[in-house]
């Protein structure tokens, strides 16, 4: 029988948000990259909440831009309402969130990726990796599809998803689909395990969409979009996309709901034990939230467009995998949805996904060269956690056949090098989901300097262009010009200065100040400034936002930057990949096996594995430096 | 972790006459100049050439006029010091209490407080130790390290670290709110927040000054000498006790925690301090209840430095007799024939051809108060003769408490300094996670996921 057989230099499995970036990565990257999904309408589908961006998840999106991914460009062209979260906390954690028009973020993505030279796309379920062993280990060689097509790679990326042995709960009524009905992927998992790649099941849950008409929105608080739109993308011009936006709508559930509910709990595969997935604790059902706070006596439910060109609205707040008909009379007992029709019930699904351990940060697997994988695969959660693991993958599989560096963001200089440490070093029995919590220096991790951290690394990558890079350097040295001027222009205790100062109800100065402290006090910044700093030239905003920031926060800014020094000593003691940790005298029985078993790439990422002391790190620093000296 | 600064006391912790503080790191030189004033004062401590000594006094960083000793300072620049960094050394006058003052007074001036065997670490990691000893160098470090943690957790009274307990269970829960918030502003609200949480800083902060005050009178850890009354019941252990502790020599402490079945005291006897326990009578037992206080006191005579054996010497020796004499055979143990004004049925012979020859034994009375002051020279003899003594460790323990107690008093202390300046909560949310840190290396527990698991086990986060 004759088959088809292709040669090509990367294989990316699966076009959701992790695939996309992959894929475009690869092949902007100048490689021969083909992309694979069960379903060409679902390229960049978002099976889930209809909006991109929130809490810390808006800095994976900017970061993911800074270095020259694709979902920020993608969500400012297809927003429909935008809001900036935090205004009121500090810097770090202002958070850019956008509702998208899901079926103009799909069509957005998917032209992007059908335009890009040296990208193909291909409707296929890859069943088989092809491999061969080399030394001590296994390389990969091609994919195999479900019809038997094989496609020869130098690398390939995985990022099933949710899709791999999916299956959908509602109530007792359960299919074996991935989301939103789609195809789920049957195959692959039977050969990732032939190959010594250790599984494990998650499960992660959906609201009900609601029909629009049947909505009675005079019950419910609306919710409007920001005045000013800030983009993601440091490319897109604000102005170029301030419009009109679309409301969301809040209301909140009762006691009613909450009975009903309880009563039903014996219904909820959950509860009932048919659900054999872990699922996250951040993204509760409504089932949980019940059981779990039951002294809270409501919870907000915010109801949000699916896109302008359809009638469907998400119940976010209310995801379930409670039975259709408990669902409807639970929804109807929700203000404004008395009368509720839903368009698509709310469901629960389950799917195989890895270890992330078993990978190094640069996502490829430890023991398999040559394969990367990325997104919900990997454990995680979420669109924007997944496109940025996406982007890496990608990025380290073209590095890789390229013969460079991996790219390798560490904890103090993203979110991104967080999120990846996290799961390639803990412990997660549980979708991760990024958190402002979980990034230890994230006054130095804002949004508004992702640019500033890492749009170099992205040049040198070779996704940014000459261009961009060189506006970079000119801010770089517009703010480096600026700060210099205002630590070094002091202004007199004069009479004129005292009535400012006054006027302001800030304090008179009692001996001569600098510009730059009078922006200290929390009652100055540096627009009020400007009526007594003369000499000042027009900056562009995110200039004057960063020199703002930087001076305002400095005393906390400064000892970040100390710890960070500290912890990238750690960082930069690499750990060589052929240490026999049964070499290595005196460490304790369970670092002994920590270690050997996750093969950390450095001190400091050994020093996160749980069970290794920092004694065990001592005597491990003793032993590498005796070896370095050795050689 | 190698660039900073570290101090530790360089000599055995003991009353001796003079103490040596080190410092290694690049700020060595700087932080001891910012607390010392050298001979006449016109001289820095910066200004000094290397490998030179120095007579002058070290003074409190902020208030420069008080004096805390007469010392000499010497200076070591890199790389020919033992670390290869810039080192002093501060040679004060000894005494527990003055080589800890000094040192704190370093502490407080920027340093750390060393890690055990950090010292030789980093001579290791500097190149000053040769190759042939790395493996040494690995066993010091692993052997100190093992030690301490044992030690810290061990000699922790119950009651402090309980209160630290509580302590971080109040911060954790206040970061957690502030970081769910964070991460979900629109289920949960800040409003109001920053009033409720001055006042919680401000009960945090006493609370924890008054525990820095409680390790500066060496209440953290249960100092002082283990001592573990054993015998069968009515041997006479309860009077013995209340004989010491009702002597007006004996000042007797307060000791909350104090088990249902096991009495303890703390006294001080000639300057020396003793914890007793005075165990539940040890005798083979098929009564629960009394079954837990005697597997008890086996427990505790099996941790103790010393055991006073009590014996009933009016009746013949039984089978719990023989019980403890097992039990006690390889500890540090004085035996007490008690109860000598009776009919002596138990004599010293009979007993030592059972006991450890190098038990002391000593006839009393408890209830005609004979032969306790022959018990009480006896006990001194052996603790200035240096057969029972207080571990190093004790001491250095209670300074790594202290010195962290410190750090999360200062990470409050910063805490309320933000609320006052209306900082935003992500900043000083920060400084909250610090001093929880901090209270954690007390009790040896990390910190790992404690924030994500409170946050999403007490507050609801969305979708």
């Amino acid at each position: 029988m004759a088959e088809i057989r292709e040669k090509v230099d990367v294989c990316v499995v699966g076009a959701g948000h992790a695939g996309c970036e992959a894929a475009l990565a690869c092949a902007r990257l100048g490689l021969e990259t083909v992309i694979f999904t069960v379903s060409v309408d679902s390229i960049a589908l978002m099976p889930c909440n209809p909006n991109v961006g929130g809490s810390s998840k808006g800095h994976l999106v900017r970061e993911l831009d800074a270095l020259g991914g694709e979902m920020g460009k993608n969500i400012d062209k297809t927003f429909i309402q935008s809001k900036m979260l935090n205004v009121s906390k500090g810097p770090a954690v202002h958070s850019l969130r956008a509702q998208a028009d899901k079926a103009d973020y799909t069509r957005e993505m998917r032209k992007v990726l059908e335009n890009q030279e040296h990208l193909t796309i291909k409707q296929a379920e890859v069943c088989e990796l092809l491999w061969e062993a080399v030394e001590d280990k296994k390389r990969i060689t091609g994919v195999k599809t479900f019809t038997g097509a094989i496609y020869e790679c130098k690398a390939a990326v995985l990022c099933t998803g949710t899709y791999l042995r999916a299956r959908c709960l509602c109530g007792e009524a359960i299919t074996y689909t991935g989301p939103n009905g789609l195809q789920a992927a049957n195959h692959l998992t039977d050969s990732l395990k032939s190959m010594g790649i250790e599984m494990r099941r998650f499960k992660t849950g959906t609201p009900a969409r609601m029909d629009k008409r049947s909505i009675d929105f005079s019950k419910m608080e609306e919710q409007f979009g920001d005045e000013r739109i800030v983009p993601f993308s440091f490319s897109t011009d604000p102005d170029s996309i301030q419009k009109e936006q679309v409301s969301c709508w809040l209301t909140y559930t009762n006691e009613k709901t909450h009975e009903i509910i309880r009563n039903n709990l014996d219904r909820s595969p959950i509860y009932a034990g048919i659900i054999e997935g872990t699922g996250p604790r951040y993204c509760p059902s409504i089932e949980d939230k019940v059981v779990k706070f039951a002294e809270k006596e409501r919870h907000q439910v915010f109801i949000e467009p699916e896109g302008l060109h359809t009638n469907e609205m998400y119940v976010g707040g209310m995801s379930s995998s409670l039975p259709e008909d408990v669902q409807l009379a639970m929804y109807r007992t929700v203000p404004g949805l008395e009368n509720c029709k839903i368009v698509r019930n709310a469901y629960a699904i389950e799917y195989d996904c890895i270890n992330a351990r078993q990978l190094y940060p640069s996502l490829e697997f430890k023991e398999v060269k040559g394969l990367f994988s990325g997104g919900q695969f990997n454990g995680s959660s979420g669109y924007e956690e997944a496109a940025c693991q996406g982007l890496i993958a990608g990025i380290n599989a073209a590095m890789e056949i390229l013969g460079k560096e991996p790219l390798i963001l560490d904890r103090s200089e993203s979110y991104i090098g967080v999120l990846i440490d996290d799961l390639v070093t803990k412990d997660n029995r549980e979708p991760y989901r990024m958190m402002t919590s979980r990034a230890e220096y994230r006054l130095l991790l804002r949004q508004d300097n992702a640019d500033l951290r890492l749009r170099k690394k992205g040049y040198e990558v070779g996704l940014i262009s000459e261009e961009q890079y060189q506006y970079l350097l000119q801010k770089e040295e517009m703010i480096h010009k600026e700060m210099n001027r205002l630590k070094n222009t002091s202004v007199g205790a004069n009479k004129e200065m005292q009535s400012f100062l006054e006027a302001h109800g800030s304090s008179a100065l009692k001996t001569a100040a600098t510009l730059a402290e009078l922006i200290c006090r929390p009652e100055l910044n540096y627009e009020i400034l400007s009526e007594i700093d003369k000499d000042r030239v027009e900056l562009p905003a995110d200039v004057i936002e960063q020199v703002e920031i930087e001076i305002k926060y400095e005393g906390y800014i400064v000892r970040q930057k100390r710890q960070v020094e500290q912890y990238k000593k750690m960082e930069k003691k690499k750990i060589p990949e052929d240490l026999d940790y049964d070499e290595v005298p005196s460490l304790r029985l369970e670092a002994r096996q920590k270690l050997k078993q996750f093969k950390p790439i450095s001190v400091g990422q050994a020093s996160r594995i749980s069970g290794v002391s920092p004694a065990d790190v001592s005597v491990l620093l003793i032993y590498l430096e005796q070896r370095a000296r050795r050689n | 972790m190698n660039s900073d600064t570290i101090a530790a006391i360089a000599t055995a912790v003991s009353d001796s006459g003079i103490g040596i503080i080190r410092v290694s790191g690049e700020d060595a030189v700087a932080i001891v100049d910012k607390i010392s004033i050298l001979g006449n004062g016109k001289k820095r401590l910066t200004d000094v050439d290397t490998h030179t000594i120095h007579y002058g006094h070290i003074v409190d960083s902020s208030l420069k006029s008080q004096v805390i000793d007469e010392v000499m300072i010497s200076v070591m620049r890199a790389p020919r010091s033992y670390t290869a960094e810039d080192t002093v050394e501060i040679n004060c006058h000894g005494g527990v209490l003055m080589v800890q003052k000094v040192l704190e007074t370093v502490l407080k001036a920027g340093a750390r407080l060393a890690e055990p065997g950090e010292f030789t670490k980093r001579a290791f990691l500097n190149g000053r130790i040769d190759l042939s000893k790395a493996e040494a160098v690995i066993d010091v470090i692993h052997a100190k390290n093992e030690y301490a943690l044992d030690a810290s957790v061990k000699q922790l009274k119950g009651s402090v670290s309980d209160k630290i307990r509580s302590l971080r269970a109040k911060l954790i829960y206040e970061i957690a709110f502030i970081e769910s918030a964070l991460d979900d502003p629109e289920h949960i609200s800040l409003d109001g927040y920053p009033e409720q949480l001055m006042e919680k800083t401000e009960s945090i902060i006493d609370e924890l000054q008054k525990l820095a005050e409680s390790a500066d009178n060496g209440k953290m850890l249960k100092e002082g000498i283990n001592t573990v009354i054993v015998g069968k019941p009515n041997a006479g252990k309860s009077s013995l006790l209340n004989l010491l502790v009702g002597e007006e020599k004996a000042i007797v402490t307060d000791i909350a925690g104090t088990t249902r079945d096991i009495l303890q005291e703390h006294i001080k006897l000639h300057g020396i301090g003793l914890n007793i326990i005075d165990t539940a009578g040890i005798r083979s037992t098929e009564d629960v209840v009394e079954k837990i206080g005697v597997e008890k006191a086996k427990k505790y005579a099996d941790e103790a430095d010393l055991i006073i054996y009590v014996v009933d010497s009016s009746v013949p020796l039984d089978e719990s007799d023989y019980e403890i004499m097992e039990m006690i055979q390889h500890k540090k143990c004085i035996v007490l024939l008690n109860k000598s004004d009776l009919d002596i049925v138990v004599t010293e012979d009979s007993l030592r051809k059972i006991l450890n020859d190098e038990f002391v034994m000593i006839k009393t009375s408890t209830k005609e108060n004979i032969g306790i002051e022959i018990f009480e020279q006896t006990l001194k003899d052996m603790f200035f003769h240096g057969k029972i003594q207080i571990n190093d460790e004790v001491c250095i323990t209670n300074m790594r408490h202290k010195a962290a107690i410190l750090d999360a008093l200062e990470s409050m202390k910063m805490v309320r300094q933000s609320l006052l300046n209306d900082t935003p909560e992500d900043f000083y949310s920060i400084d909250l996670m610090s001093a929880y840190a901090s209270l954690g290396k007390i009790i040896g527990e990390e910190v790992e996921e404690d924030l994500v698991n409170e946050i999403f086990s007490k507050f609801c986060m969305g979708k």
